[in-house]
């Protein structure tokens, strides 16, 4: 994890959309145990995960955000019985929006993030990041 | 203007924030300190008080999500406090001037189910003042408590339990009862809601309505009932958890089975429980307990019988564990055994049973049980609920049972405004928790009734009419029905009803026509934020340390 140096300016962004019932809570709890995660990751809570327009994503991505990764309610959401299967469709179409736009598609993740789930939470951004990381590297070096 | 105080959320900032707001005719409001969970109401409040609109403010969490993630990157949690400041400050910004909606509440609950969460909760509402109608499906009231003796931890009677509770509600003019009754129809929306009575009577169905400010559904469960030979289900001296129960209840001596005499007892636990993907993967909690119960109820009868417990985990939590340790002082024997290497059970030609198990603490060995009497300790399975489900537009778990909002936050609140669920309708619990549930949807009930009115956040979709082609794409997508079509200038357009919209968002990305906003998640809300949080920074000169 990075020191006090700031190392973590140079990681890249990631832009997490969390929900406010269900995973919002996990991502708190991360934070209250001291799981560290790059501070490159920034989180917007809405009310669903089923709410969020695909171009929203795209803007996050085309604005500057490395990545960005949907913290679900899965099967636990409050609201839609049918939630995992409209947030898979929205990560679908956004994908084949990024695919017309030449944006790799793995820089779009989403994965269930339930309200104790901390150190899943910590663990995806750290993979995550680290992914990203990568692929810039990946990128720079071709 | 900014201000950095130490204590955000202490009386005299808040007044501090009040003045400031006032004094300098301040239109938006952005706290960063802790997660919006713990003071979203407190500043919320401030901003009412200051006469500010309570939806112009925006809670930004450096705390859980950015300080405490990051202790050993100050520069990159400073960073990131910027961006995240600058994200509330756009979508307060852009914020929508809202009130919330006031709604007159009756104040009347309607309970479905007449167990002991029902029972419960309908005198604790009547004894806040509350008129409780109560509908059971049943010909009695008490469901599966009354049908018990001795229940853990005290040894209270779950007749005697009911008995109580029955003749104290019939002691209450502000309590009536309908059993043989059930809810088959729901209008109007939270506050007063239309409640259509369905009374099941030999000379056919009666209908009537009533009108209820709340609901509180505890409609409890069903008990996993075998399939034929699992575990020997079916064979002559197999019996579920319930049966055997009951034959403990009703024994005064010896403990007989069909007449004969019972020496030796295996109990096979998880059976229906924490199964596989597709079957019941929960846990029932309960039923460790319960079972631990039952064969203290029998060393009590005859403490000679030989009884044998094969557990995959013993969940006897809490004050729960003494029991367990009673049992085996008392001489039960417990054999564990692996998920994937279930017990056996077969007759044998003698005429009694035999159980097979590998028992994980004798080193793996092998082991043949002969017993008179096999008891399945089953667990708890939703009560079928369609209908119910259909009238309340209440969502199901994957479990199938009733979903709450959070299950330690909000735990009997639905998504449906003023709709509530407690008991084992919810998931698998005790006795003593389904209490706990029906005391906790009374406070919640009576917190929602007793003003005279609510408000509801205003925080719901909303269709702009000039862009809805009304090609109805967004109907389906709302499982409430929230969603009608109206004619406006001409041409049918969408419109969403705010008192019965649930704020999910559900139908904004189904609009081809990016008509649908969620009020404080709007499209220009979420798109500013997004460029504000990866907006360029100044470098910091001093990082927060």
């Amino acid at each position: 994890m990075a020191d006090s140096s700031g190392a973590a300016v140079n990681m890249p962004r990631i832009l997490v959309f969390s929900t406010i019932n269900i995973s919002d809570p996990g991502i708190d709890l991360a934070g209250s145990q001291h799981l560290e995660y790059p501070a490159s990751v920034q989180t917007m809570p809405v009310p669903c995960s089923s709410g969020l327009k695909p171009s929203w994503l795209i803007h996050a991505l085309e604005s500057g955000f490395d990545g960005v990764f949907i913290a679900s309610d899965g099967e636990e959401c409050a609201y839609l019985n049918d939630c995992a299967e409209r947030t898979s469709a929205i990560i679908a179409r956004a994908q084949a929006m990024m695919t017309e736009r030449g944006i790799p598609a793995s820089r779009l993740k989403m994965a269930a993030v339930c309200s104790v789930c901390s150190e899943s939470f910590a663990n995806y951004m750290r993979e995550f990041a680290a992914s990203l990381e990568k692929m810039r590297a990946d990128s720079s070096a071709a | 203007m900014s201000e950095a105080p130490v204590f955000a959320c202490s009386d005299g900032t808040q007044n501090d924030m009040i003045d400031d707001i006032k004094a300098k005719h301040l239109d938006g409001l952005v706290v960063a300190s802790c997660s919006p969970k713990l003071h979203q109401v407190t500043f919320r409040n401030v901003a009412k008080r200051a006469d500010m609109n309570q939806y112009a403010y925006t809670q930004v969490n450096v705390r859980e999500q950015d300080s405490w993630a990051h202790p050993h990157d100050h520069m990159g949690a400073t960073e990131k406090a910027i961006g995240l400041v600058r994200a509330g400050v756009a979508k307060s910004r852009l914020s929508d001037p809202l009130e919330a909606l006031v709604v007159q509440t009756e104040p009347r609950t309607l309970i479905i189910g007449g167990g002991i969460a029902g029972l419960r909760a309908a005198i604790g509402l009547a004894d806040v003042g509350i008129e409780v109608v109560l509908v059971e499906r049943e010909d009695e009231l008490g469901g599966w408590v009354a049908t018990l003796g001795a229940t853990f931890p005290h040894d209270v009677s779950g007749k005697e339990e009911i008995a109580g509770l029955v003749a104290q509600i019939k002691t209450r003019r502000d309590i009536t009862v309908y059993t043989r009754a059930e809810l088959t129809g729901k209008s109007g929306s939270f506050g007063n809601y239309d409640v259509q009575i369905t009374l099941h009577r030999t000379d056919g169905d009666k209908l009537f309505e009533v009108r209820v400010g709340s609901i509180i559904v505890a409609t409890g469960f069903d008990s996993y009932q075998p399939d034929d030979g699992e575990f020997g289900f079916g064979i002559d001296g197999v019996v579920t958890l319930p049966d055997f129960k009951k034959l403990v209840d009703s024994s005064t001596g010896a403990l007989s089975y069909n007449g004969r005499k019972v020496r030796s007892i295996a109990y096979i636990y998880c059976v229906g429980s924490r199964q596989e993907a597709g079957g019941n993967e929960y846990c029932s909690k309960f039923c460790c307990t319960a079972t631990i119960h039952a064969s203290l109820q029998v060393g009590k009868l005859d403490p000679s019988i030989r009884q044998f417990h094969l557990y995959r985990d013993i969940r006897a939590y809490g004050s729960y564990e003494l029991l367990y340790n009673d049992s085996r002082d008392g001489g039960s024997t417990y054999m564990k055994y692996a998920g994937d290497d279930a017990p056996s059970v077969a007759k044998m030609p003698s005429g009694g049973l035999a159980v097979t198990v590998t028992d994980l603490l004798t080193d793996r060995r092998e082991l043949t049980l002969p017993v008179d009497l096999v008891v399945l300790v089953t667990g708890m399975v939703p009560r079928e609920s369609k209908s119910l489900v259909d009238v309340l537009k209440l969502p199901l778990g994957t479990d199938g049972f009733f979903n709450e909002i959070h299950p330690k936050l909000r735990p009997v609140e639905t998504v449906v405004d003023g709709v509530l669920i407690a008991g084992c309708c919810q998931s698998p619990r005790t006795v003593g928790e389904s209490v706990a549930a029906g005391l906790a949807a009374v406070a919640q009930s009576a917190a929602l009734l007793k003003k005279g009115f609510a408000e509801l956040d205003p925080l719901v979709a909303r269709i702009d009419p000039d862009k809805c082609t009304g090609s109805g794409e967004c109907l389906t997508s709302c499982p409430y029905e929230c969603i009608t079509t109206i004619e406006w200038d001409g041409r049918k357009v969408a419109m969403v009803d705010p008192a019965t919209c649930k704020g999910c968002g559900g139908c904004v990305p189904a609009c081809g026509q990016d008509a649908i906003d969620l009020l404080g998640y709007t499209d220009a809300q979420m798109r500013s934020a997004i460029e504000e949080l990866i907006g360029t920074v100044e470098p910091v000169k001093e990082p927060v340390a």
